[in-house]
């Protein structure tokens, strides 16, 4: 596409319509009748056309309009600073267990200079223990009445589905989450690892979803694009969600950890990659980090099982939550990443007792497959809300008939998008 | 489930040809000597054919030259690239072997972070022969090692995985940058260690690299043409790029796995980034155009075979990459060529066939 504006040669895609009626004569030399070419828009071929022709009158006009190709550049990756400034970051804790006074301490140098959000879990009976030295709110189930109504309340938000209380009332641009039972873990070679810091680059940072980078994350330090990769993909996309990882204590299912009771995650795998897109993954809530601001309502509180409790073993809310996110975030064109940062995940529970309790996580996954893979979403959802109230409406008709636990899902995300548009235009 | 029992990774020394394009000669073999040895060695020799290629004693190999291919495939031989190592496809072609490792004559032993040398071979083998998982994306890579798993909502009906027809490493020190990137950055390394292998999804294409690479040459290898480059040709260094892009395509309709990550070579030498700016610059602006062509392109149902799928691709490669240049319209005769030439030295009714004797 030609340009007029001569700055603006190397980015965007600005269509200039430029009607012209000429006299063909001027075009082909020799043939004698002269026609009125159609008006039309002035690409990049038309424009080679009336070049060539080398007439003056054509060449001075197109100087004096200051037309110019658009060249897309071939340009090694910018290496600009990734940064996120602190007040553009809330803290989102969902507090299942009552004492976060150690938690608290042991991310305190890593979290105190943000703001915090700790949700109690509504179901929780005790008092919260929490630290001094941190700028925090603490939201309990009174403010969640105030804000939904208390059958919504314990609809939406009970067990670890009560931090989404905190995204919703979240006014910052990121937004961070981690479990009350990870602490910060340390690196292959000893060093702590700042999981904020690391979610807030991979943020900051494009994701790279329309092609795999066989050296990962292009925009690290000592890292790059290799050869093959595009040139026109090495912009990349806004990053909507950043999928940390957990040393210890992985998150398997309870018949994975049931059948390996001693295994526990010690890999540090030194990556951050972009999923690509058309691929689905099962995200784990565990430790996350988003973009708030383009990934509105689409991390939600859908689905409930029947026998879900307060281990993540029995809960599978963050894994369907997590494709339809992925769908979002494909639609939308926005990428998800993973890796880095780990958090240590300490022992709790026990997975033998989860799994005698709860198999009905690992059966629904097998149902929800193949609607994920196929579902599609409409042009016109250009937001992650139109595109979450799209999603809803599809699981409800296509998943509804299948298990009462997906119609209830799609209604509760449904409610969710309501919520979600109240606080937002109560928001200051 | 994953396995729990860590067995010995199998040897497969007469199942595995190791294919090396050489110009210069075969000094690294001396470092690969222990992982190398038990295993017979196929030797494609690019450049001037009057040139001997000195082979360190005790390897067992073959060696083809430029006069070999000439004389073994005939007027076939005009698909096989001259004065590029695009050339080692042949050496895929002549080999009798179930599987193929191939690697640059400027990539030695790695060590990882504990220090100890790093056999890329085993690790390819493992990646080999353990199942891909294309259709779900697991975000503790690869299931099948020890220590790792299936992660919680990963469906069981998918944990069985799918057989694995390409393991990808990667490379440290000298990273596999394009040249512009190598201008801007010529004293970047490679130094990041990622402890991982992973299956590349279904449906995404990605740059393959030839430095560092094995396959299952049954299930995929007539996919694995590594294009026209080099001399006479108006591209360079995209030869493994191009078998990439056709292999992932290929591997996705017939429900295959591409492996990346682990192992890691040591990459020693630096190209010169000016030399490979004038080979990739044509390809820098059609691969622009390839990506979106191998991104939409559809397979029909009935291609049920490497060989149906490759011409099928051929076809398309003619059809729409021939609008962006005639050299596309060549290539997709090469690529009909190269499948020609494959089937007349691979014909099925074969005894055990013994290596071919070095020259």
């Amino acid at each position: 596409m030609a340009t007029v504006d001569g700055r603006n040669k190397c980015t965007g895609k600005l269509k200039f319509i430029l009607s012209y009626t000429i006299n063909k004569q001027i075009l082909f030399q020799g043939m004698s009748v002269p026609r009125t070419l159609r008006a039309g828009k002035l690409n990049e071929k038309i424009l080679q056309l009336f070049i060539a022709t080398g007439k003056d009158e054509v060449l001075s006009f197109i100087r004096e309009l200051n037309i110019h190709p658009v060249i897309t550049p071939v340009l090694p990756t910018q290496m600009a600073q990734f940064s996120v400034k602190d007040e553009d970051v809330d803290i989102v804790i969902g507090a299942v267990q009552s004492d976060l006074t150690s938690f608290m301490n042991a991310w305190k140098p890593i979290i105190s200079r943000f703001h915090l959000i700790i949700v109690k879990d509504p179901d929780l009976k005790e008092d919260l223990k929490v630290p001094e030295g941190f700028d925090v709110n603490i939201y309990t189930k009174a403010d969640m009445d105030q804000v939904a109504g208390s059958a919504l309340t314990s609809q939406l938000f009970s067990g670890f589905s009560c931090r989404y209380f905190g995204y919703l009332i979240s006014k910052k641009k990121y937004v961070i989450s981690i479990d009350d039972d990870c602490l910060p873990a340390k690196d292959d070679k000893g060093f702590q690892v700042d999981a904020v810091a690391q979610h807030l680059f991979n943020l900051a940072a494009p994701a790279t979803p329309l092609f795999f980078n066989t050296l990962y994350d292009p925009y690290r330090k000592g890292a790059d694009f290799v050869r093959g990769y595009p040139f026109s993909m090495r912009e990349g996309v806004t990053c909507a969600l950043s999928c940390g990882l957990w040393l210890n204590l992985a998150d398997l299912d309870a018949p994975t950890q049931a059948l390996k009771p001693e295994q526990r995650n010690s890999r540090y795998v030194d990556a951050v990659l972009t999923i690509p897109a058309k691929a689905l993954m099962p995200m784990s809530g565990i430790n996350i980090g988003f973009n708030r601001e383009v990934l509105g309502p689409a991390l939600f509180p859908g689905l409930k099982l029947a026998g879900e409790g307060k281990f993540r073993w029995e809960t599978m809310e963050d894994v369907f939550g997590g494709m339809c996110a992925k769908v979002i975030c494909d639609h939308l064109k926005i990428g998800v990443k993973t890796g880095l940062p780990y958090v240590w995940r300490q022992e709790r529970g026990d997975a033998v007792q989860s799994l005698k309790k709860e198999w009905e996580g690992v059966k629904l996954m097998e149902e929800v497959i193949p609607f994920f893979q196929n579902v599609k979403l409409p042009v016109e959802a250009v937001t992650a809300e139109d595109c979450l109230v799209e999603i809803s409406k599809q699981i409800k008709e296509k998943l509804g008939p299948l298990n009462d636990v997906f119609g209830q899902a799609a209604d509760a995300m449904i409610q969710w998008v309501n919520l979600w548009r109240k606080a937002g235009s109560s928001s200051s | 489930m994953a396995g729990a029992i860590v067995s010995p990774t199998p040897l497969l020394k007469d199942e595995l040809d190791i294919v090396i394009p050489t110009i210069r000669n075969l000094d690294f073999l001396e470092m690969w000597r222990p992982f190398f040895q038990p295993y017979h060695l196929i030797i494609v020799q690019d450049g001037d054919p009057s040139k001997t290629i000195k082979v360190p004693e005790g390897f067992d190999y073959e060696l083809y030259n430029r006069n070999d291919i000439n004389r073994i495939l005939g007027p076939k031989a005009s698909c096989i690239s001259f004065k590029d190592s695009a050339c080692r496809c042949f050496g895929y072609m002549v080999s009798k072997k179930k599987y193929i490792y191939t690697i640059d004559d400027d990539c030695f032993v790695a060590k990882d972070p504990s220090g100890k040398d790093i056999n890329a071979l085993e690790q390819h083998i493992k990646n080999l022969l353990s199942p891909s998982t294309p259709f779900f994306f697991n975000t503790l890579y690869d299931p099948y090692t020890p220590g790792a798993d299936f992660v919680r909502g990963y469906p069981f009906s998918l944990r069985e995985g799918v057989p694995t027809a390409v393991s990808h490493g990667l490379w440290l020190n000298i990273p596999d940058y394009d040249a512009p990137t190598q201008l801007v950055k010529p004293l970047e390394r490679n130094t990041r260690y990622v402890d991982a292998v992973m299956t590349i999804p279904k449906g995404t294409l990605f740059p393959m690299c030839g430095m560092n690479l094995a396959f299952d040459r049954e299930l995929i290898g007539p996919a694995m043409y590594f294009g026209l480059m080099g001399d006479g040709q108006p591209i360079g260094r995209y030869d493994d790029m191009w078998a990439g892009w056709c292999t992932k395509v290929i591997c996705d309709h017939l429900g295959l796995g591409v492996k990346t990550g682990l192992p890691y070579i040591y990459h020693s030498k630096a190209s010169n980034p000016f030399v490979n700016l004038k080979k990739e610059y044509n390809g820098i602006f059609w691969q622009e155009e390839c990506i979106p062509f191998f991104q939409n392109v559809t397979l029909p149902k009935d291609s049920t075979t490497v060989q149906k799928c490759y011409l099928e691709l051929a076809n398309q490669v003619r059809d729409k990459l021939g609008k962006v240049d005639g050299y596309f319209v060549k290539l997709a005769d090469a690529m009909v060529t190269w499948i020609e030439a494959w089937e007349e030295l691979n014909s099925p009714p074969s005894a055990a066939i013994p290596n071919g004797k070095a020259n």
